[in-house]
């Protein structure tokens, strides 16, 4: 069989994902549930089929159980095919000795064997813990047809918050000029999104010497691009017009997931043109009983609800039971919330429980002092005894 | 789960078509939609593989692309396998035959993959019940009595004037049948034929054979009723809950009776779950001022109206200011503002513009066709 690919994507998942601890504590930070039906690993994997890209190798390394269980052998995106398809690829031991991955570089440069083996014209680079729709295969026209050597994504940001983001200048033409990292006063409002297009001959003689220079971060937006820069490499911006989301803070995990509920946020999951694909459990349809009180929310099948539930997602197979209200909160999947437990601008993890009587953050209208408000977060296959009070801000990672 | 790894599942899909015919009019009995986001071939399918069934063929008669369509290589049952694994068996008549008439013509018809499967034992259901059966526990009861045939059966109210196609059995203090009726004039509590049958893989090859010598068709007329003193049929008794769609309004009260948790939970166990394609829809999107009451709801549909006792299928919308009550919303059917809806059971597809009043009742809801605008 032809193995040859045009394009081979390179999906880096192996972060910890620290800022979201109590969620990433067992969990992979890609395989974190989102918008009730999803993983965020679920968006460039579907991403990927979509734009016709049917090979991806997806580099793990922390706590990659979870996350290897989901992606299994890929076939809810269509990436179980008899040439290329999902490989999940952790990092190995050699006869010169083992080495876990330093840096988003190294991870593919301890894996080139892996890319070499479908001999690509081009690699893309991607993260697994954004939240967007784009269709790659426009991305990778564009670098080839200005001739590229590296094409980064970017997108708009607000003046205010581009200083938390690898920021590009370009000229006229979308050529990237300078690159600065997360700069204290930024020029350019153009950030980068972590997707990079490679002419793979180009990355490959990048990571070599990057490799053999031994820097300490071995890492595309510390190393590679710029070194490329210094060389007058050909790198353009390409600039993405749509709706993404970086979730790297419980704060935003949050803000991503209440975007869903948002008429105005421009992430449509029920267009079935672009759908985003996800593994989950035969469970049947959701049953909302005769005491619920149900409105502006999303909920996912195998759910049983008969209290209320106001502006919140709630995940597959969740019970929430008569009497228990839950209000701008995420539920994720299995969480039962029993009869008279409260739930306000909070996220509750998998597979926990919330006794009858617990009360779960706060509104912030109901915060003595603004600066002490923030959402509370409750970790994975944890129970919330009924006389606990989770206060806004607070993180629970054991039982309480 | 039993290791019967030597037992071959058929299914009849295309059985009893006709008790339905608004239904079945582009499908077969097992393609029609049930429960949000099922087919009723998805409950003996899901039984047998819950039972260890590894090997499956499922005989088809006519219309049958959406059941094609819905099963695909039976992945979704884990049923896409090198050994064993899904056999679509769609009609195969012999140069002058037309399509078959009964159970044991279409076996025959089948001739070739009944004879060639190295399967011991046979267990065959038809689509038209809707249950959560053990066929597990079944077998065992079939091997331990040693019977020729054991049928399951389970008890329930019968109505001659309601339940067509039922067959009712007579059951001695040995679990032994003495009696087998076809649709008998009857009104009360019976013991209801579920129309599944488990046998030896030779025992079945023999009946099929001297069936076809004598130009005999039917299962139940030509052996069940008339071998009985021939043969030991047994019965096994299914406990829990079960549906049986002969008519539309039965379809319909089944439909709702999903609201029920016991229903529900006999229905969908965690341990015995229901399988089907996935139709990776989003979860249910519920708008600002929805009221959404005792419904069962599946993915992908987005309601900004007022919802009761439904069961809506994936991808079901339901406008601004609609009142949906009482209603079986197929998949795709869209809803306008200010509509309002009671007792309907719309195929796939529907359109229903703005401020549509359209009413049926309990014991005749109204039927909408698939794709049909109104």
């Amino acid at each position: 069989m032809k193995t040859k690919k045009k394009c081979v994507a390179m999906l880096l998942a192996g972060g910890q994902g620290s800022r979201l601890y109590a969620l990433t504590k067992k969990v992979a930070k890609p395989a974190i549930p989102y918008g009730g039906k999803n993983r965020f690993i679920d968006f460039p994997l579907s991403n990927c089929i979509n734009s016709g890209i049917d090979t991806v190798g997806v580099l793990t390394q922390y706590q990659p159980l979870v996350l290897n269980d989901y992606i299994g052998n890929g076939q809810p995106w269509d990436l179980d095919k008899m040439n290329g398809g999902v490989h999940v690829l952790p990092p190995y031991q050699t006869s010169a000795g083992a080495s876990w991955y330093e840096g988003t570089a190294n991870a593919i440069y301890q894996n080139m064997a892996f890319i070499e083996r479908y001999d690509p014209e081009y690699v893309i680079v991607l993260g697994g813990d954004h939240v967007y729709k784009m269709d790659y295969s426009k991305m990778i026209e564009f670098h080839i047809a200005n001739n590229a050597d590296s094409t980064i994504a970017v997108i708009d940001v607000p003046r205010s918050e581009a200083s938390r983001f690898g920021i590009m200048i370009c000229d006229d033409e979308n050529r990237v000029t300078d690159f600065k990292e997360k700069p204290k006063e930024p020029v350019s409002t153009l950030a980068s999104m972590g997707i990079y297009v490679f002419t793979w001959e180009k990355l490959k003689k990048y990571l070599i010497e990057n490799e053999n220079a031994n820097t300490d971060s071995k890492d595309f937006g510390k190393d590679i691009i710029p070194a490329m820069l210094a060389n007058g490499e050909r790198l353009f911006a390409y600039e993405f017009q749509g709706y993404w989301r970086d979730v790297g803070t419980l704060d935003s995990l949050w803000e991503a997931n209440m975007d869903l509920l948002s008429p105005s946020v421009p992430l449509d999951l029920y267009d079935t043109k672009w759908k985003i694909y996800s593994r989950h459990e035969n469970m049947p349809p959701q049953y909302i009983g005769p005491n619920a009180h149900v409105e502006n929310s999303m909920i996912t099948e195998g759910s049983i609800v008969d209290g209320a539930v106001d502006f919140s997602v709630i995940s597959a197979g969740v019970t929430i039971e008569e009497g228990a209200v839950v209000k701008y909160s995420i539920i994720m999947p299995g969480t039962v919330i029993k009869s008279g437990a409260v739930v306000e601008y909070a996220i509750i993890g998998e597979d926990s429980i919330v006794e009858s009587g617990a009360k779960i953050g706060m509104s912030p209208e109901c915060a003595e002092n603004r600066d002490d408000w923030g959402i509370a977060v409750v970790g994975h296959n944890i129970t919330v005894s009924g006389m606990a009070k989770v206060l806004p801000k607070e993180i629970i990672s054991e039982n309480i | 789960m039993g290791i019967n790894n030597n037992v071959l599942g058929l299914i009849f899909a295309s059985v009893n078509d006709s008790a339905v015919i608004d239904l079945t009019k582009q499908r077969t009995m097992g393609s029609i939609p049930f429960g949000g986001r099922y087919r009723l071939i998805d409950f003996p399918l899901s039984n047998m593989v819950n039972s260890g069934i590894q090997e499956v063929g499922v005989i088809t008669k006519s219309n049958y692309g959406s059941l094609m369509d819905h099963l695909g290589s039976g992945r979704e049952w884990d049923l896409a396998r090198k050994k064993g694994g899904l056999h679509l068996l769609p009609p195969f008549s012999h140069v002058g035959g037309g399509v078959y008439q009964g159970r044991l013509e279409a076996l025959n018809n089948v001739w070739s993959f009944i004879d060639y499967t190295k399967s011991e034992y046979v267990i065959m259901s038809n689509c038209d019940f809707i249950a959560n059966v053990d066929f597990s526990a079944a077998l065992a009861a079939h091997k331990e009595s040693g019977a020729d045939i054991t049928m399951i059966y389970a008890k329930g109210f019968y109505n001659a004037n309601k339940n067509i196609n039922t067959n009712i059995l007579s059951i001695n203090d040995d679990n032994v049948v003495t009696e087998i009726l076809v649709h008998p004039d009857m009104l009360g509590e019976c013991n209801i034929c579920l129309d599944m049958f488990v046998m030896r893989t030779d025992f079945l090859k023999k009946i099929v054979r001297e069936a076809a010598s004598k130009n005999q068709c039917s299962l139940i007329r030509h052996v069940l009723q008339g071998r009985k003193d021939e043969f030991v049929f047994k019965a096994y008794e299914h406990k829990g809950v079960y549906f049986k769609i002969d008519s539309l309004e039965a379809y319909y009260k089944a439909s709702l009776q999903l609201q029920n948790a016991s229903v529900r939970e006999g229905l969908f166990s965690t341990e015995n779950p229901i399988y089907t394609k996935t139709g990776d829809n989003a979860p249910v999107k519920y708008g600002l001022e929805t009221v959404v009451k005792n419904s069962t709801i599946a993915d992908g549909c987005i309601i900004d109206g007022t919802v009761e006792n439904c069961v809506l299928f994936r991808g079901v919308k339901i406008g601004k200011g609609s009142v949906v009550k009482n209603c079986v919303l197929m998949q795709g059917t869209v809803v306008g503002e200010n509509c309002c809806l009671d007792s309907i059971v719309a195929d796939k597809d529907v359109e229903i513009s703005d401020d549509r009043v359209l009413t049926g009742s309990e014991e005749y809801p109204l039927y909408l066709g698939k794709k049909a605008k109104i």
